[in-house]
């Protein structure tokens, strides 16, 4: 089982996150046009490699974002969504 | 006990302790500490079992927990590997796969069919005719599978335990134990594993004569046991090696866990077999396997035998042999020339003749096929891997003690994603690449010198260490060198008559190798399954290497260029009472669970939590339809309750509160009046429905918020990521645990409410979706309008700690009224009637709100809320089905459609049945239905497939369920 880093209750069994998903920015959607909406909404792609990712750090509800590359399964950094800068 | 010597120094055995057991209905004693092997082979009982395939006669193989042909029943247990777990007194063992006894069973006639039965015969044979297969399906099931399932088998509970250390070693060899040392001198907490009694790996038992080996071993027991920091377990293996160095530990009591910073695996090699005709018989055994029933259980393998090697390890294996009492006959060396000359001296003074660039032949069986006779012996060629019979020769005797060279115990390496590489020197596999925080000393690392493997265990350790983080501790380099290597590169003497087996699990043979090649199975995955090499219950440990150099010689490639095939968990059959562990599957239970069952309620889990489905009155006999229509009429005409305290119940605080729900959900809730609540529609961004529940507003700064009872933690989640992503300032708490809620409803519900709390609960004053806060029977609590399974009921939200108060007073107070408890069931059926769709039950993962007559739900106007931008992509375009309630003709008694039966027009599908139920109270089979567009309106008929094929018809119904009867 692996271990994960939460930005703010420290390295937790992975059995205590659940995974949210890929993180990404989402159009303005206002000025998006409805096919640049519907490609947000509907596609990934699942290519392997540096992933940006929601995990939850259920027993505290600690939302946070991981880097993580999803080829060799190593998540080189985890922080507390817009505090990119400090982690 | 004739084959029992006297005492050896550091014996696992205690002769204070005498026992006796039955083995095939035969008394043998024993000591405490014997193997059900050890303790047969020295009572003179060779025959231990029968293999899988031929069942031919099989004894000891490598007694170091793969002997697979040696697996006994208690009557309990099943497959029990007799070469490791000791025996006790009283025991009745009995050998499994044999019919009739081990010694004459029924089916050894298979033996001499073999010729007839060639690798890959049950692939081509049984499948044509076709209408013969389950005939030959049934006898093959039969024949396959070891032992037999116990049925009573009692139930175990085992809880899994956790641990964890700087440095796990796997291993408690030499290697092993000394790592174990350096790391724990350098303040590492270390835990150590071996799977055997003892630890001590082959300084136990590999001593080739020399006394001091035991002595060696004593002091590093001595020094480990002392060590304050090394936890050493035995008894127990590390079963796989998973992420981020977590290893479990599987031992008798269950599974430990261990979290390991750092992991070295000490693990050694498995011994692997010379490959010549009739190397299976009873008394042809490993050369290790000789070693240890002499050291450690004090037992003559054989009176009178031949040692066969490719490798160094025979001659040590002959000197032990001696030092047992055992009669040396000849040692037949494979190669060219012996290695270590020392050894070969002290053999030679023993007075044994040494046969260089020899090989055994074949072994001559004793009449009853049971044991050895003679052994053939023969030049051997090593370009052909066959016997130059022109110098043959026949010695007799009683055993043959065997050695050809190693494979690494690699398994958990590989699991860890080490990159392994064939090293021509040691002529093994060796790890090329170690993963981060992953080490290997010893024999699996290729180091077989004794006190070279004593300091690769150190160098490890110190790797380990620094690893760690002890950037000062000094980096150690174990050099070795071999004039040859200690194992031999190919082994093998092919024999025109085959019974050389590769395989003792699955009685695979020299031929069985070549015959896959040529039918294209000449991968070794593909081989492998072909052939079944490897697959049986030692997952190859004593079989893989020679397989891989079979193949190798037959595709005329390197080894290495074969590759492995893959090791996974678990590296030894571990059983499955392990795996689950204590049975803990964790219930939420409401405040009134214990009502619930004292008073009928069938108890049903509903996600996390247990509901009642329905409730059996006391005395009653009640089928669940009937009790269910009674609840369900009991609401219609008096009054029922239910209790709701799965419902996901959230606080929402803060001066962002509305416009936070506003942005989370379709609805407006900014200008919702203090006091009064809507529903609360909750979409995803592809603006599917994923929740419905209801949302009130208790202050400017305040809502409570609920969620439906399967979504709760879901809802909370995303309401926590979303007020992160969007910033605002607003505070959640989730009462779903702290806050408990019961539904009182029907037409009596007022009037029993009423008694029990000086709120005025009339139209005027509480009208539909208002909450309002008063005491209920003494406690504080919040009260909401809610129709959902009847016009008039009371949702009473009370804290958990009073709520069981409350609910039994309002069903005291209910009682005269006809007040009666209701379950989920019924609740399904009273929303069915009030027309209320279930979100993911009437919904799939694909429906919008229009598709749903939830249009009404959603403030296009607002700037934004989660799914508005998809739906306003949607609201361009037609909707491509609808949701409908309908009805079945009026005593429709014919078979009742079920939920997913689907909607047919013109042989097409057109939709599906979600929900369908009979209501008594209204005496007609109602339910939902998606069903294309140009089906949904009112009045209009479709036709539903039953699961018989059956065409029924329902017909659309737009108003109130309850209007039909006027209709």
């Amino acid at each position: 089982m692996k271990l994960l880093q939460c930005p703010v209750n420290g390295t937790r069994p992975i059995s205590e996150f659940t995974y949210g998903g890929e993180y990404r920015e989402a159009p303005d959607p206002q000025t998006s046009s409805d096919k640049i909406w519907a490609d947000y909404v509907h596609n990934r792609h699942g290519s392997p490699g540096l992933k940006k990712e929601w995990w939850y750090h259920g027993p505290s509800g600690t939302w946070f974002i991981a880097e993580r590359n999803t080829l060799t399964d190593n998540v080189s950094r985890t922080y507390l969504f817009g505090q990119e800068k400090d982690a | 006990m004739t084959l029992r010597i006297a005492e050896k120094k550091g014996e696992w055995i205690n002769r204070d302790m005498p026992l006796t057991f039955t083995y095939e209905g035969q008394t043998v004693e024993a000591f405490e500490g014997d193997t059900m092997s050890s303790a047969l082979w020295a009572a003179g009982i060779k025959v231990l079992g029968r293999s899988f395939k031929y069942h031919r006669a099989r004894g000891v193989l490598s007694f170091a927990n793969h002997d697979v042909n040696a697996l006994m029943t208690d009557g309990v247990d099943t497959n029990i590997r007799a070469d490791v777990i000791p025996v006790s007194h009283g025991m009745e063992l009995f050998a499994v796969n044999t019919e009739g006894g081990v010694v004459k069973d029924k089916n050894r006639f298979i033996d001499r069919l073999s010729p007839f039965l060639p690798v890959g015969f049950y692939y081509k044979t049984f499948f044509k005719p076709r209408m013969m297969f389950p005939f030959w399906e049934n006898k093959i099931r039969k024949a396959a599978g070891l032992g037999k399932v116990n049925f009573d088998y009692p139930r175990q509970l085992r809880p899994k335990r956790n641990a964890h250390c700087d440095v796990l070693i796997i291993g408690a060899g030499p290697s092993g134990l000394s790592a174990a040392l350096t790391a724990a001198n350098h303040g590492k907490q270390v835990i150590l594993v071996d799977e055997n009694r003892y630890a001590g790996g082959s300084l136990g038992y590999d001593h080739a004569a020399d006394s001091s080996t035991s002595d060696k071993l004593e002091t590093l027991l001595k020094q480990v046991s002392e060590h304050s920091n090394i936890r050493l377990i035995c008894d127990a293996y590390a079963g796989g090696y998973y992420g981020d160095h977590l290893v479990p530990v599987v031992g008798k009591e269950g599974i430990t866990k261990v979290r390991a910073r750092s992991v070295i695996v000490a693990t050694g090699a498995f011994e692997q077999p010379p490959v010549f005709r009739n190397n299976d018989l009873p008394g042809v055994m490993l050369g290790s396997a000789a070693q240890r029933l002499v050291h450690r259980y004090a037992v003559k393998p054989f009176h009178r035998g031949v040692v066969v090697t490719g490798n160094d390890h025979g001659y040590r294996t002959a000197l032990d042999l001696i030092a047992g009492g055992v009669e040396v006959l000849a040692l037949v060396d494979m190669r060219q020339q012996s290695g270590d000359e020392q050894l070969a001296a002290a053999v030679a003074s023993k007075g044994i003749t040494i046969h260089l660039a020899s090989c055994i032949y074949e072994v001559i069986p004793s009449s009853d096929k049971l044991g050895v006779a003679e052994v053939v012996l023969a030049g051997y060629d090593e370009q052909t891997a066959s016997a130059r019979l022109e110098h043959s020769s026949r010695i007799a005797c009683d055993g043959v003690a065997m050695s050809a060279g190693w494979a690494p115990a690699a398994a958990l390496l590989y699991q860890a994603g080490t990159k392994m590489r064939y090293d021509y020197a040691v002529e093994q596999f060796v790890p090329a690449q170690l993963p981060e925080g992953v080490f290997a000393a010893g024999k699996v690392n290729g180091v077989y010198d004794l006190a070279l493997r004593l300091r690769d265990g150190q160098r490890a350790a110190a790797d380990a260490v620094r690893y760690l983080g002890g950037q000062d501790v000094e980096q150690i380099e174990v050099t070795q060198s071999f004039q040859l290597a200690p194992s031999h590169a190919y082994p093998i003497v092919h024999h025109p008559d085959g019974k050389n087996f590769v395989d003792f699990d699955e009685d695979i043979q020299v031929k069985d190798f070549i015959n896959a090649a040529k039918e294209g199975f000449d991968n070794i995955e593909l081989m492998k399954r072909f052939t079944t090499v490897g697959m049986g219950p030692s997952q190859g440990k004593h079989s893989n290497m020679n397989a891989i150099r079979i193949l190798a010689r037959i595709r005329q490639l390197p080894v290495e260029q074969i590759g492995t095939t893959t090791a996974r968990p678990f590296f030894h059959p571990t059983p499955l009472a392990h795996l689950g562990g204590r049975g803990f599957h964790p219930h939420r239970l409401t405040a009134m669970h214990e009502w619930h069952v004292n008073h009928g309620g069938v108890m049903m889990e509903a996600g996390a939590w247990m509901r009642p489905a329905w409730y059996q009155p006391q005395g009653a006999k009640l089928t669940a339809q009937q009790a269910v229509q009674q609840e369900a009429m009991a609401v219609r005409n008096a009054a029922g309750m239910i209790d709701g305290s799965t419902l996901g119940k959230i606080e929402v605080f803060g001066q962002d509160a509305g416009a936070f729900l506003e942005r989370f959900y379709t609805g407006k809730f900014a200008d919702l009046q203090f006091g009064s609540s809507r529903v609360a529609l909750l979409l995803d961004e592809a603006g599917v429905m994923v929740d419905d529940g209801v949302a009130a507003r208790l202050a400017e700064d305040k809502f409570y918020v609920s969620t439906n009872s399967s979504n709760a933690a879901t809802v909370y989640r995303e309401m926590q990521r979303n007020l992160q992503l969007w910033g605002m300032s607003v505070t959640l708490v989730n009462l779903t645990g702290a806050m408990a809620a019961m539904t009182l409803a029907g037409p009596a519900s007022g009037s029993i409410l009423t008694e029990l709390t000086e709120l005025d609960l009339f139209e005027e004053a509480f009208p539909q979706g208002a909450i309002r806060t008063a005491e209920v029977a003494g406690v504080q609590a919040r009260i909401m309008r809610v129709a959902f399974v009847a016009d008039l009921a009371f949702e009473i939200h009370v804290p958990s700690s009073s709520a069981l108060h409350v609910w039994q007073k309002i069903m005291k107070t209910g009682q005269p009224f006809g007040l009666r408890p209701f379950g989920t069931d019924a609740q399904r059926l009273l929303r069915l009637e009030m027309g209320h769709h279930l979100i993911s039950h009437d919904t799939d993962g694909l429906t919008n709100p229009f598709e749903a007559h939830a249009g009404g739900l959603l403030a296009m106007d607002k700037a934004f809320f989660t799914g508005q931008r998809s739906l306003q992509i949607l609201a361009a375009k037609p909707v491509k089905k609808q949701l409908v309630k309908f009805v079945l003709d009026p005593g429709f008694s014919a078979e009742l459609p079920k939920e997913c039966n689907l909607v047919i027009n013109a042989g097409q599908i057109t939709g599906r049945v979600t929900s369908i139920a009979y209501s008594e109270y209204l005496n007609r089979v109602i339910g939902m239905a998606f069903v294309a567009p140009d089906q949904a309106a009112n009045g209009q008929q479709f036709d539903i497939r039953t699961d018989d094929g059956l065409l029924v018809k329902a017909r659309v119904v737009q108003g109130s369920f309850f209007k039909l009867s006027a209709q």
